[in-house]
């Protein structure tokens, strides 16, 4: 007989994350993110090509759209389609991740229900997959920046990490707050498309974030309570120009989303003990 | 090691009927609630429902338990409970090893990918690492008879070939405590032997076994305790073949039996004028001769009238129907059909029939439009006399039967025959249709 010896009453007040668990349950979390790669492209004909092709088509559509035809101007003078397509990148990877770990626990509703492992595995599983169509991103990205003659500078190829780490722990803290929503109100299942749809234009994807120096209270707001708008601004100066990233936004950016990050795990921890009985 | 593996203290489970069991709720309900909390405690109270209650049991190492009770008495939240995956309101349990619970065979198989992906992401959910996987992978092909289709996606698979696969994962788990509910309602008899047996040496090899069934062979054969759990009350713990006998009892024990005299009587009957016979009471008799009311598929069970002639009769025809509370009338039998054909009646007389074999689905059924007929009149009639009901299980009984599934339980003669097809009777067809075409064949059928 083993030692492993535990015990299972009510649920106390206190909350905890059970590292040694997660640890134990890893193999199961990369079990599951390669399930959801695997069968994301199966029985299609264009398979992994499609995380190639949406983007591409939205860069060409939105090109037209904003920058042609809307007169929106870009940002270093660097070429539109460029300067849209690192706004795009961390958007893409930012709303996929939302929804996808905001309805995990619903698309995992069968397995909660039947067995027990740590619930965040299902939730951090949605944004691991979404990691592979931003590599496939940054693939095009980097031949985009090669054909339009691009070089980042060094300071800007080291935080590029950053400003993903960033981005994940925002979209994931996003999305385990919707997610536990989502399990007791599935209202989160209508709001959330609109909510991302809006929060696209609220966010400085297809504009520059210069574009709001007009606005300045919109600005704060926006920088302070949308870390994401940090993070591609933040991108777009490292990648795009030789300047040197404002530390005040990443920092704000980084700090908003470890909030966002601590608070969405706490009320996922604080709600999913009742997952299994009303998801 | 002389503490028990598992010790069970004082579980009990409640869920608010509302809270927990509609689909969902929308967030407008709970802003209504918010916004009373007077009506909202007052709610709260009528719509609690403690699903288990003060359960306590402990259990030994090497020990098998059978965990048996009529449907929704508590018997899977206990194992959900057991399995970590909902938490108990009250009380606590110590779990002593490694756990593995199999709540249902193949959780979180996904139909695209292929059968070799499914061992692999199947036994991660139950706890395998994948090493473990790794090592055991052949012997899980192997067991499953699935090798050569290990790079088809099992939605490809028949479901035999699924079932197999999702209990050979499940078969290689080594855990040292063993939870499993119900898994044998899957499959054909041939694989439920294979389950039962792959079972049977897990619980002799010295693990610990927690198993609920509604198969009562199995538990006392599998099992060395049992624990009765009824309305969320654990009713008895002790050896499997107690609990069993107990379970048994218990289910046949209670009155089948309905007087038709006097107000107490619920039966809606609807002669009045006094033909001089009057049913006195109908009760249900099981194959030792008892008054019940439950039966399982497959008993003996015998209807039985009592009827008082103050009147002579020459001849009677008796009738009853059985309805399906759910599904509507099953059989309507007369006594003539049984080339009955009872005469000169009179004073105290009680008819039976026997059902041999009972083959009804579980459920509730209620023995209705009881008559008593002459070629010219009516003399007696009365609607909804007696409910009684068939459980689930017993010894007859090699699966789950789901009491939505079918009504009548009918088991034919099979056999099989390999020298080829048979064709019979194609020519007589055509030639007794007078028809060629099978468009136009089929719209006769049609009509």
């Amino acid at each position: 007989m083993s030692d492993l010896e535990y015990v299972i009453a009510p649920p106390g007040r206190l909350i905890s994350i059970d590292w040694r668990e997660l640890k134990r349950y890893r193999d199961l979390f990369f079990v599951l993110a390669r399930r959801d790669i695997a069968v994301r492209y199966k029985q299609t004909i264009l398979g992994i090509f499609w995380a190639v092709l949406q983007p591409f088509v939205t860069m060409v559509v939105f090109t037209f759209i904003f920058h042609v035809i809307g007169n929106v101007p870009t940002q270093f003078d660097a070429p539109y389609p460029v300067f849209l397509y690192v706004g795009l990148l961390f958007w893409r990877y930012y709303s996929e991740t939302l929804t996808g770990s905001a309805n995990s626990m619903i698309s995992n509703a069968g397995l909660i229900q039947k067995i027990y492992f740590p619930r965040l595995i299902v939730p951090a599983t949605a944004a691991t997959t979404g990691l592979v169509d931003f590599g496939i991103g940054t693939v095009i990205l980097t031949g985009m920046m090669i054909y339009y003659g691009y070089c980042p500078s060094l300071i800007g190829l080291l935080i590029f990490p950053l400003l993903l780490a960033c981005a994940v722990i925002c979209a994931l803290g996003m999305g385990l707050f919707a997610a536990s929503l989502n399990v007791k109100y599935r209202d989160v299942r209508h709001a959330l498309p609109f909510f991302i749809s809006t929060l696209m234009f609220v966010t400085p994807v297809v504009y520059s974030a210069q574009a709001l120096d007009k606005h300045p209270i919109v600005k704060v707001v926006m920088l302070w309570l949308n870390p994401i708008s940090g993070v591609i601004s933040s991108a777009r100066t490292a990648l795009l120009s030789h300047q040197s990233v404002d530390w005040r936004i990443l920092g704000v950016s980084t700090l908003m989303s470890a909030l966002f990050f601590v608070f969405g795990l706490y009320y996922f921890r604080s709600a999913e003990r009742y997952f299994a009985d009303i998801v | 090691m002389t503490k028990p593996v598992i010790e069970i203290q004082n579980i009990s489970k409640r869920y608010r009927i509302g809270a927990g069991k509609e689909p969902y709720l929308s967030l407008r309900d709970e802003i209504a609630k918010w916004l009373s909390p007077a009506a909202m405690r007052a709610r709260r109270a009528q719509t609690e429902l403690w699903a288990l209650k003060d359960v306590n049991f402990d259990v030994s190492e090497g020990e098998a338990v059978g965990v048996i009770g009529r449907n929704g008495a508590g018997k899977s939240t206990l194992l959900k409970i057991l399995s970590k995956i909902t938490p108990p309101t009250e009380g606590r349990i110590v779990m002593r090893g490694r756990v593995a619970s199999l709540l249902e065979v193949g959780t979180g198989f996904h139909p695209e990918l292929t059968g070799r992906e499914n061992i692999y992401l199947n036994g991660a959910i139950l706890g395998m690492s994948c090493k473990e996987i790794a090592r055991k992978f052949d012997d899980i092909a192997a067991f499953a008879e699935v090798e050569r289709f290990l790079d088809t996606p099992v939605k490809r698979y028949s479901s035999g070939m699924y079932v197999r696969l999702a209990f050979a994962v499940a078969a290689h788990l080594e855990p040292e405590i063993l939870v499993v509910d119900e898994v044998l309602a899957v499959g054909d008899m041939e694989f439920q032997k294979k389950c039962l047996g792959k079972m049977g040496e897990v619980a002799r090899s010295g693990r610990t076994v927690l198993f609920v069934s509604h198969n009562m062979a199995a538990i006392s054969q599998l099992c060395s305790k049992g624990a009765i759990i009824d309305h969320g009350r654990l009713d008895y713990f002790g050896s499997a073949q107690d609990a069993v006998k107990r379970y048994m009892a218990a289910i046949s024990q209670r009155n089948g039996s309905i007087d038709l005299i006097g107000p107490t009587s619920n039966a809606d009957e609807t002669s009045d004028e006094n033909t001089g016979v009057r049913f006195r009471r109908v009760f249900l008799t099981n194959a030792s001769g008892d008054v019940c009311d439950t039966f399982f598929i497959g008993d003996e069970a015998c209807l039985c009238f009592d009827v008082e002639f103050t009147k002579r009769v020459k001849a009677a025809q008796i009738g009853f129907i059985i309805r399906s509370v759910t599904s509507g009338n099953i059989y309507h039998c007369v006594t003539r059909d049984a080339g009955f054909h009872p005469t000169d009646l009179f004073g105290k007389i009680t008819f039976k029939a026997t059902f041999p074999r009972l083959a009804l689905y579980p459920g509730q059924y209620v023995l209705t439009d009881l008559s008593i007929d002459t070629p010219t009149e009516t003399l007696e009639f009365i609607q909804n006399a007696l409910y009684f009901q068939v459980a689930e299980g017993g010894p007859q009984v090699y699966r789950r039967l789901s009491s939505h599934a079918a009504v009548v339980h009918e088991v034919p003669n099979w056999r099989l025959e390999r020298d080829g097809f048979h064709v019979e009777g194609s020519s007589g067809l055509q030639e007794t249709s007078g028809v060629a075409d099978p468009e136009r064949s089929d719209v006769r059928v049609g009509i």
